[in-house]
């Protein structure tokens, strides 16, 4: 491990202006992702500005024109974000995604943003010994070639097939959440769907965020549409393991019939992937099996499956209808 | 860069210094010589070196010990009162919870924490009703220490063990 200059921000400006003046210097908050990536030499920092004691640690309703958001501060610890009662009646889907992820210890470390922003369990990111554009730009990739199952099916490229291993971040995308950031410039807010990006050819960017970029906040609009998600993971045993497959979803009905949607996929792409045209298939038909199946093969027109990943189609299909007719015989519960 | 200290370790106040990149874990092993505290896979996957961190299960390998300056730390050493055991260290005596021993120490902080956890209505993964009332089963029990391997295969003392110190 490279040899690091630590330094405690005293407030989210002086974190951003240290990180803005040191290109070799990294935001670091509860650690569960950083720390073990500088004991596998994948991230190599000499300076790290710890956020993790800044005041970012609140969760309050606030008013808006669009109507109630729940404001939930950056440093807010997974453990703590998923047991609020707000969360657990308002956003059901958050509470979800945050218990299906990780284990008992690292929920109650892991910070909001930290969760956002963790990188891919891909295992040939996390082994430097081997090529990865992502860790290594133009190193090549490993895992085209390689141990396959875990590879994204949708919006991957020939430089990249990793997935965002993040939970939390699939049910925000589906409650429609913003994210609050702090650059040089200011503060500006941008959809969670909008802050990972697919690989393309410069892989080495999970966000779109700048580097001296802070995330200090996520907002969540208090819908009724909210309050009837859910999130269902699927993965290679029971507990404490990463997604092969998941499903954010949020449901209305208007009688028999769909009046409106979210189906956000983890485990298949490279970011939380929405699934905008299986969404739009579902709105004003019945909600069964078959309809959802039909919507969800419009989506994965364009899905690319390797043998190892070709398992991961069916199971969104079997998954995103299982999700979605359990919403609907919940509905009203 | 070295950094001082100060933690308090089962009630003992310590200052140490440090190179930034110790972990807790390192610090608390290499530097206090406490050694209830056990290394096992040091990447967050095993559980075994969990203690109480300012009242929360928290993995010392995963966390660097400049950022917890001023934390107070309980290891399995520090949870009975005086030379008496802590009822969940007497529970995994009673139900055989361990064969080697080794993730023990790890074992009994978690189930520590975590039932603070479930006693504050903190939900889980198998958790029906989000908004109902925590009812600690078996499946909830193997839910909420699912961070915790025990190689030699203990778990089913340790969930008996659990199963016993949840309705004391």
């Amino acid at each position: 491990m490279r040899e690091l200059t630590y330094v405690r921000a005293s407030s989210a400006q002086e974190a951003v202006e240290a990180v803005t003046a040191d290109a070799d210097a990294m935001f670091l908050g509860g650690g569960t992702n950083l720390v073990d990536h500088l004991k596998l030499g994948v991230a190599r920092p000499g300076r790290l500005v710890d956020v993790s004691r800044l005041p970012l640690d609140e969760v309050e309703t606030r008013e808006t024109p669009d109507g109630p958001v729940l404001r939930v501060g950056a440093a807010v610890r997974n453990a703590d974000l998923a047991a609020h009662p707000l969360v657990r009646s308002g956003l059901p889907a958050l509470s979800r995604a945050l218990l299906a992820g990780a284990s008992g210890q690292i929920r109650q470390q892991a910070s909001t943003a930290g969760n956002l922003l963790q990188r891919t369990r891909c295992v040939y990111f996390q082994d430097v010994t081997t090529p990865c554009n992502k860790r290594e730009p133009g190193s090549g990739c490993s895992a085209l070639e390689g141990y396959d199952r875990y590879n994204a099916v949708l919006g991957a490229s020939e430089h990249c097939v990793a997935v965002h291993p993040s939970d939390m971040a699939v049910a925000m995308v589906a409650l429609d959440a913003v994210v609050v950031v702090l650059g040089p410039e200011g503060e500006r807010r941008l959809p969670v769907a909008d802050l990972h990006r697919l690989p393309g050819d410069a892989p080495q960017r999970d966000t779109t965020l700048a580097r001296d970029e802070l995330v200090t906040a996520v907002e969540l609009p208090l819908t009724d549409l909210a309050a009837r998600s859910t999130y269902r993971k699927v993965r290679d045993r029971a507990s404490y393991a990463f997604a092969l497959v998941s499903v954010a979803a949020a449901l209305r009905m208007d009688g028999d019939t769909v009046a409106d949607v979210r189906i956000v996929w983890g485990g298949a792409a490279h970011k939380p992937w929405r699934a905008e045209l299986a969404e739009r298939a579902l709105v004003g038909q019945a909600l069964d099996e078959d309809t959802v199946a039909a919507a969800v093969d419009t989506e994965l027109a364009t899905a690319r499956t390797s043998e190892g990943t070709a398992y991961k189609l069916p199971m969104l299909r079997g998954t995103t209808a299982h999700t979605l007719t359990t919403l609907a015989t919940t509905e009203d519960a | 860069m070295d950094a001082t200290i100060r933690l308090t370790v089962d009630g003992t106040a310590h200052e140490v210094t440090v190179d930034t990149r110790t972990t807790v874990l390192d610090a608390l092993r290499e530097r206090l010589g406490v050694t209830t505290v056990k290394k096992g896979c040091d990447h967050g996957q095993c559980g075994s070196c969990t203690v109480l961190l300012d009242g929360r299960r928290h993995l010392t390998c995963l966390t660097l010990a400049v950022a917890q300056d001023g934390a107070e730390v309980v290891t399995a050493g520090g949870l009975g009162e005086g030379e008496g055991l802590h009822p969940v260290q007497q529970a995994f005596l009673d139900h055989d919870g361990y064969q080697c021993g080794y993730c023990t120490p790890g074992q009994v902080c978690s189930a520590v924490g975590m039932l603070d956890e479930a006693k504050q209505g903190h939900p889980s993964h198998v958790t029906e009703d989000l908004e109902g009332d925590t009812d600690l089963t078996d499946d909830e029990i193997r839910e909420r220490m699912s961070g915790n391997l025990c190689r030699c295969g203990a778990y089913a003392g340790i969930l008996a063990a659990v199963r016993e110190a949840a309705q004391a």
